[in-house]
């Protein structure tokens, strides 16, 4: 019988079938950061169990970090407080961890990757949803709870039912501005935050395939937002050029043999899909969210649906669209708006950093706009360095922070403040996601730019030559 | 223990019909700071019980005296979608509900309740829809959760659902067991997949 990709990931890591109830699910790599782990630590703790494999797991502090003065000691006790557990944590169970100040240090899931942890055909949890991302590899990557944290350091498994498997295709060519964020926040529109809830997802087409891995990483970092419980692309030369050389991945021998591994991992022609949706890159533009969930999104240039358009839900409309201050059918295109965000999980990375800068070099901020540019990692903000965005940056007005989470669900300080409106190229516009009462449009590294400069919505192609 | 065992509940219960309820909105990431699991309930939808100076709304269903002391939430579709925060889960426990009603879940949120001996229930969109009605109707309207039998039933009536769930998930849940008690006892097991794998 043919298999799918996932299956072939999934079925390798089946510790023991439970009659009637969920997988015993083996984990190769498992993230933790400082928000949902204390909780665990104590409870393995109380129960007087170990860490079974102290390797498998990696510490990075992200979701509380500042952005700015992050030499100095954290003001926010609460933040310090637990950064400080993550870090006694890992020390006392022998987990690698990087801290801040450590040149290592940045967003989870943009720090995986760069250092070659994730890896095709691995198993990858950590207890964020946003865990979805490393499927960009061709690993099987999801978020967990914090009971499940504490499953995985005590017994590297989780107890997890399989779920069903959806393939996405997209093909076609991508027009002019239209970025990986795009084609994610599209499908989105489409599927709505619950469409793949209870799907694991494949994406495949000619529009993944000519993807970066960096693109590739964004669309499956947002897999979460449909309700899938991850996203997955097939390795590819792409991928294996991105990892090689890495600091973890594997060396010489080791290499040839992963790659033997790697390339049988892939879906093979005839196996069946519990569902599948085909896409036409051609209706895809710059995208952007009008409302309070990351489905609620539209082309730039659309107009605001009416509540009559919608097959129910009127209610919840209604009362999202009043939460934003919006109107049915308004056009978004020159909404006045008061920050920017660029960064996140999603929009973190050095390409993000170089779309944003593909926009602003040349043109100042405008006065209106707060811009709060926070790369992911220490490593994006060397190459940021390298490639003299930073001075395009500055020049245009613009300053850039110190990597974290920050504003995407602003645990530090980075918050918007209530009533203002904000483009982001993070993953989630929830009523106070940004901060309480904050107001949020979620769109792509361009639309971010070319609104930052600009001072109101704006669709990138007006400002692409 | 991990928690109290879950049987039969028989509850009023709190409506919130709102759909795509989120778990920032179940508890907002500005409360995540604690490093010990304890008083979650205090932020339970924090924002959509308060108003910014601290004082309750009134007209949100939480605040209601005429609920007070329910165990059951009956949620909108797509309940607890967005971040894998266990905190939510928490919160809900905390507040005091043992059962969360609706008519889809978002599947960490569900993993979650399930792991913190909270019971998701999935109802019918339809039958979500009579439970709805009923309660707004009458305030005191009693819901009857048999875990055992797999069934939610509006007492005064009789109208009866099934619901399911696994058998490994619902022996847990009747006994307060959980994962971690299961996987601790086929270690063995795990130590020697772990050697099979390549990385």
């Amino acid at each position: 019988m043919a298999n799918t990709l996932f299956d072939k990931v999934w079925d390798s890591h089946v510790v023991r079938q439970v009659k009637d109830g969920p997988d015993v699910f083996f984990i190769d790599r498992h993230f933790i950061h400082e928000v949902t782990s204390p909780v665990a630590f104590l409870g393995l703790e109380s129960r007087g169990n170990s860490v079974l494999y102290p390797e498998r797991t990696f510490a990075t502090a992200d979701h509380n970090t500042p952005t700015i003065n992050q030499h100095l000691p954290v003001a926010d006790p609460l933040s310090a407080n637990q950064l400080d557990a993550l870090e006694k944590n890992a020390a006392k169970h022998g987990i690698s961890h990087w801290g801040l100040g450590d040149l290592n240090n940045g967003i989870v899931h943009v720090v995986g990757p760069e250092n070659g942890i994730t890896l095709p055909g691995a198993t990858i949890v950590c207890g964020d949803s946003h865990t979805s991302t490393h499927g960009a590899f061709g690993a099987i990557a999801f978020g967990i709870g914090t009971s499940e944290v504490e499953m995985v350091l005590s017994t590297q498994c989780i107890m997890q039912p399989k779920p069903k498997a959806m393939r996405i295709n997209v093909n076609g060519k991508l027009g002019l501005g239209v970025t990986p964020k795009d084609v994610a926040l599209y499908i989105i529109s489409k599927q709505t935050t619950s469409g793949a809830t209870g799907y694991f997802v494949e994406y495949a087409g000619d529009v993944f395939e000519d993807m970066s891995m960096e693109g590739r990483m964004t669309v499956c970092n947002l897999s979460i937002e449909m309700g899938a419980r991850g996203g997955m692309i097939a390795p590819d030369n792409k991928t294996y050029e991105y990892l090689k050389g890495r600091a973890q991945t594997p060396k010489g021998a080791d290499w040839d043999k992963a790659m033997k591994y790697w390339e049988t991992l892939y879906t093979e022609e005839g196996a069946e899909f519990d569902v599948e949706f085909n896409y036409d890159a051609a209706d895809i533009e710059p995208m952007i969210t009008y409302g309070t969930n990351p489905g609620m999104g539209m082309g730039v240039t659309k107009s605001i649906p009416t509540a009559e358009s919608l097959k129910g839900g009127v209610d919840t409309y209604r009362k999202s669209l009043g939460y934003m201050s919006f109107n049915e059918g308004d056009s978004m295109i020159g909404k006045e708006i008061d920050f920017v965000f660029l960064g996140s999980c999603t929009n973190g990375r050095i390409e993000d950093f170089r779309g944003f800068c593909s926009i602003v070099k040349g043109r100042q901020k405008a006065p209106n706009v707060t811009a709060w540019l926070v790369p992911g990692s220490h490593k994006v903000v060397d190459q940021i360095k390298a490639e003299g965005l930073d001075k395009i940056i500055t020049d245009a007005g613009f300053v850039l922070r110190e990597p974290g989470c920050s504003a995407c669900l602003a645990m530090n300080d980075d918050k918007i403040p209530s009533g203002k409106l904000s483009v982001s190229t993070s993953n989630r516009n929830f009523e106070g996601r940004q901060g309480p009462g904050s107001r949020t449009l979620l769109a792509s590294p361009l639309v971010a730019a070319a609104s930052a400069v600009s001072g109101v919505v704006t669709d990138p192609r007006t400002l692409l030559v | 223990m991990a928690y109290d065992k879950f049987e039969v509940l028989t509850s009023t219960a709190y409506p919130l019909p709102t759909e795509n309820v989120d778990t920032d909105q179940i508890i907002p990431a500005r409360f995540l700071k604690a490093t010990e699991r304890k008083d979650f309930d205090i932020n339970f939808f924090r924002d959509w019980r308060y108003n910014a100076d601290g004082t309750p709304k009134a007209d949100f269903p939480l605040n209601k005296e005429i609920y007070a002391g329910s165990k059951i939430l009956v949620g909108g579709r797509n309940f607890g979608s967005g971040s894998s925060r266990e905190h939510a889960a928490w919160s809900v426990y905390d507040f005091g509900l043992r059962c969360v009603i609706s008519s889809a879940f978002a599947d960490i949120f569900k993993n979650n309740c399930l792991n913190v001996g909270v019971l998701p229930v999935q109802v019918s969109a339809e039958f979500a829809d009579t439970l709805f009605a009923a309660i707004m109707a009458d305030p005191k309207t009693e819901i009857k959760v048999d875990l055992p039998n797999q069934t939610v039933t509006l007492v005064a009536t009789g109208e009866s659902e099934s619901f399911v769930i696994n058998t490994y998930k619902k022996d847990n849940m009747l006994n307060g067991f959980d994962d971690i008690d299961y996987l601790k006892n086929i270690e063995n097991e795990i130590t020697s997949f772990a050697e099979t794998r390549p990385f």
